[in-house]
């Protein structure tokens, strides 16, 4: 059997896996996780960049994630009236004060000649910077927040059409990597795990307080969809022409909304999905394919070779971590609704990076096939654990407290499930399903 | 002007509970620590560790509290810590074995074995939300407080009341007694100093006949012990919380690198470190500073640098700033 047979049937498989959640279950579960197997997918091609390609050690997935979904937020939906004059411009002259301040404590720290003046200097500057900022920032985010605090009370969007803050979430992504690569990306592997585990949990600290920017944890419901390819049921449901081709499958017109809602997402998802495919799978042919994967099978020989291997690892970060923010925001559009609460590390950092190495890491189609394989089982290992737990406890006594407590814990098989899967593969396949060429 | 006031609101509000926390850190990062001395590796799992070991401990306390034992008025927790820590050897020893034993064999990179431990991460949550599912537990019981607020108030005649929880005090001592034990192992005892040759280096102490077998056993042993002590520590002077467990990692790491990946002494110093950075930035300075500002010059903020919850972005960021500077770590540690 060669390659792209096994490779062809792989993916033919963990399709019928989802085309048998369709006809057992409902279409639209299947296509729900269709939708969010397209993301992941994307999320993989995004880690697999990093981590596949050039080694680097990326635990942080789940801050650009969730900053692509803060994107979404600040492209599309309305502006709040008076948020601007009334504080927004305030805030941003506070957030340029206190860029400023790091800055010129970066330059002091370079420039000026080392000793206690230079580490004097250095406090000074931070302490007086740190005091403007405040001064500056805390009244201008309290008029922003007291305008109309039960729907608004922050800055709102720039009310532009969704699909652009998808390249936007890509963007803020990429910027936010850019700062972090340009200070952690000199640590060892490890470090930077750390450091990277560290950045991503202070986004959703930062997305969960500061409630000028994005509510917080009140969160942002009624993100617009992006019409016309994706309609609203409600219309869809009052339109004649709709309902006729509905009757004419043999749906109802309920069902046939919502699954013409989803099915407009998956087109979309497919689109994006292709292009990052293909654009990923060029990079890996190119030269500079070849540079990345000889950077991160021999730094020092690289080096020696007159690879720039620090700004290669930068860029390679910088254009991963996009990727990840470009998913974090179709993820919320799909959603309809921004909730820093739900962001949590073991769904959207270490879920992604069971998908990348189950699938086979620095193979882009391997990525792939690893997410669509996981997320599929992310979602149904809940049910089939249920089942399990009814099984085996099908001969307890009704009522006794250990059935009550199996049946309850059933929800959390996936987790163990998920450990497993990624022990079994490192173990006895250490390469992935689809190994890297 | 009143210095004493304001010393025992600092006291009250920074330094016990930053003590207690700092405690709690240092054993959980020494943990983190003898794992990368031993097995090279930094071990993901730790924090899913001790909230396993801690999870036994609670079930014990609530068989022992159903059976009517307490320990006056100390916690039942304690009489359950032995089993706890038993229960928590036996699960890092059978993980050992199924897992990094053939990583290890294979002389796979720390980087493989980093992996490997994110999936026995996912398997040791899993594991806890099962048995005892994703919600807060409480399970401390005994007596409240060493010092109430309102008992010192009258001891004193002062404004301001000094608490110290039952579990705040217990935390210290406990910890300053693991500690010493650790280290009189590891510097007084044959096998502690095999494990110490075994970290500096690996070659030499297999030339001189040192079982690396035992050593990582012995590893685990002492591991299990500590995490399930600092898990049992915190779950007393908060509460028992699996994610919260998950989330100490960061803390726990930035301990562990700040004082130096490797050296436990260092692991010691960076919990407390991290520990009252993480406090007195997030803490509300306002009333410390209005007991000692002078007349009507009393700060009208709370004087707080940064909310509670960017708690992360503290100890992120004091390990940034040592790795750029020290990057080995306050004490000497490994670079491998």
């Amino acid at each position: 059997m060669t390659e792209t047979v096994k490779n062809t049937l792989l993916f033919v498989a963990v399709g019928s896996l989802i085309l048998l959640t369709g006809f057992t279950q409902s279409w639209n579960a299947a296509i729900l996780i269709l939708n969010m197997g397209l993301i992941s997918a994307i999320m993989s091609i995004g880690v697999n960049l990093q981590w596949g390609f050039a080694g680097l050690f990326n635990v942080g997935v789940m801050g650009f994630v969730a900053l692509g979904g803060l994107a979404v937020v600040l492209v599309s939906t309305p502006p709040t009236p008076g948020a601007w004059t009334g504080g927004g411009f305030g805030v941003i002259l506070a957030l340029l004060l206190g860029a400023a301040t790091v800055v010129a404590a970066v330059i002091t720290a370079q420039k000026m000649p080392k000793g206690r003046v230079q580490t004097l200097a250095i406090i000074g500057i931070l302490i007086v910077g740190f005091f403007v900022y405040r001064a500056i920032f805390d009244p201008n985010v309290a008029a922003i927040e007291a305008i109309d605090p039960a729907v608004a009370g922050n800055i709102g969007g720039l009310n532009l059409p969704v699909l652009l803050a998808w390249p936007a979430g890509g963007l803020l992504a990429a910027g936010a990597a850019w700062l972090i690569g340009k200070t952690a990306l000199g640590l060892r592997s490890d470090y930077l795990a750390i450091a990277t585990l560290g950045i991503a949990e202070i986004i959703i600290a930062i997305m969960k307080n500061e409630d000028w920017l994005a509510r917080g944890v009140k969160n942002v419901y009624g993100i617009p969809r992006p019409a016309p390819v994706v309609g609203y049921e409600v219309e869809l449901q009052a339109d004649p022409g709709f309902i006729a081709r509905a009757e004419w499958l043999g749906l109802d017109p309920v069902t046939a909304s919502t699954l013409s809602v989803k099915l407009g997402y998956s087109l979309l998802f497919t689109i994006v999905l292709l292009v990052l495919l293909w654009m990923a799978q060029m990079a890996l042919k190119s030269p500079w394919g070849r540079m990345m994967r000889a950077i991160r099978d021999n730094e020092v020989a690289a080096e020696a070779m007159g690879k720039d291997v620090t700004r290669r690892h930068l860029q390679i970060f910088v254009l991963g971590s996009a990727i990840c923010g470009i998913a974090g925001a179709m993820m919320t559009t799909l959603d309809g609704q921004l909730t820093p609460g739900t962001y949590n590390p073991l769904r959207f950092t270490f879920l992604v990076w069971v998908m990348v190495i189950v699938g086979g890491s620095g193979n882009n189609f391997g990525a792939v096939l690893g997410a669509f394989l996981i997320w599929f089982l992310w979602v149904q290992v809940e049910p089939m654990g249920l089942w399990l737990m009814n099984l085996i406890t099908s001969t307890m006594p009704e009522g006794s407290a250990l059935k009550a407590h199996l049946i309850d814990s059933a929800a959390h098989m996936r987790l163990f499930t998920m450990g497993l899967i990624l022990l079994i593969v490192l173990r006895f396949s250490p390469r992935g399903l689809i190994p890297e060429k | 002007m009143d210095f004493l006031n304001a010393l025992v609101a600092l006291s009250n509000f920074v330094l016990v509970p930053a003590i207690a926390y700092g405690s709690q850190l240092a054993l959980g990062a020494l943990g983190v620590t003898l794992i990368y001395g031993i097995l090279r590796f930094s071990n993901f799992a730790h924090g899913d560790t001790m909230a396993f070991g801690a999870m036994i401990a609670v079930l014990v306390t609530w068989g022992l509290q159903a059976a009517g034992v307490s320990f006056g008025p100390l916690p039942t927790a304690l009489l359950a810590l032995p089993f706890a820590i038993l229960g928590c050897i036996v699960l890092v020893l059978v993980t050992d074995r199924l897992v990094y034993r053939f990583y290890r064999e294979q002389k796979a990179k720390p980087v493989i074995l980093v992996i490997v431990s994110m999936g026995v991460m996912f398997i040791m949550n899993g594991i806890v939300r099962f048995i005892i599912g994703p919600d807060d537990q409480r399970f401390s019981d005994g007596e409240r407080f060493i010092v109430s607020a309102r008992d010192f108030k009258a001891m004193t005649g002062l404004r301001e009341g000094l608490a110290i929880k039952t579990s705040q005090g217990i935390t210290v001592i406990v910890a300053v007694v693991a500690v010493a034990l650790l280290f009189w192992f590891l510097n007084k005892t044959r096998t502690g100093k095999s494990m110490r040759a075994y970290s500096d280096n690996e070659d030499l102490a297999l030339l001189s006949g040192i079982n690396p077998e035992r050593v990582v056993m012995i590893t685990w042993i002492i591991v299990a012990a500590l995490a399930t002590t600092a898990g049992v520590l915190y779950g007393l002077d908060k509460s028992f919380k699996p994610f919260v467990y998950f989330q100490l990692l960061l803390p726990i790491f930035a301990s562990a690198i700040v004082g130096g990946l490797g050296n436990p002494l260092g692991a010691i110093a960076g919990g407390f470190i991290i520990a009252f950075s993480e406090v007195t930035i997030t803490y509300a300075w306002k009333k410390v500073l209005t007991y000692l500002a002078p007349e009507n010059l009393e700060p009208s903020g709370l004087v707080q640098f940064l909310s509670t919850d960017y708690k992360f972005a503290v100890s992120f960021v004091i390990l940034l700033i040592v790795l750029l500077f020290k990057p080995t770590g306050l004490f000497k540690g490994k670079a491998v």
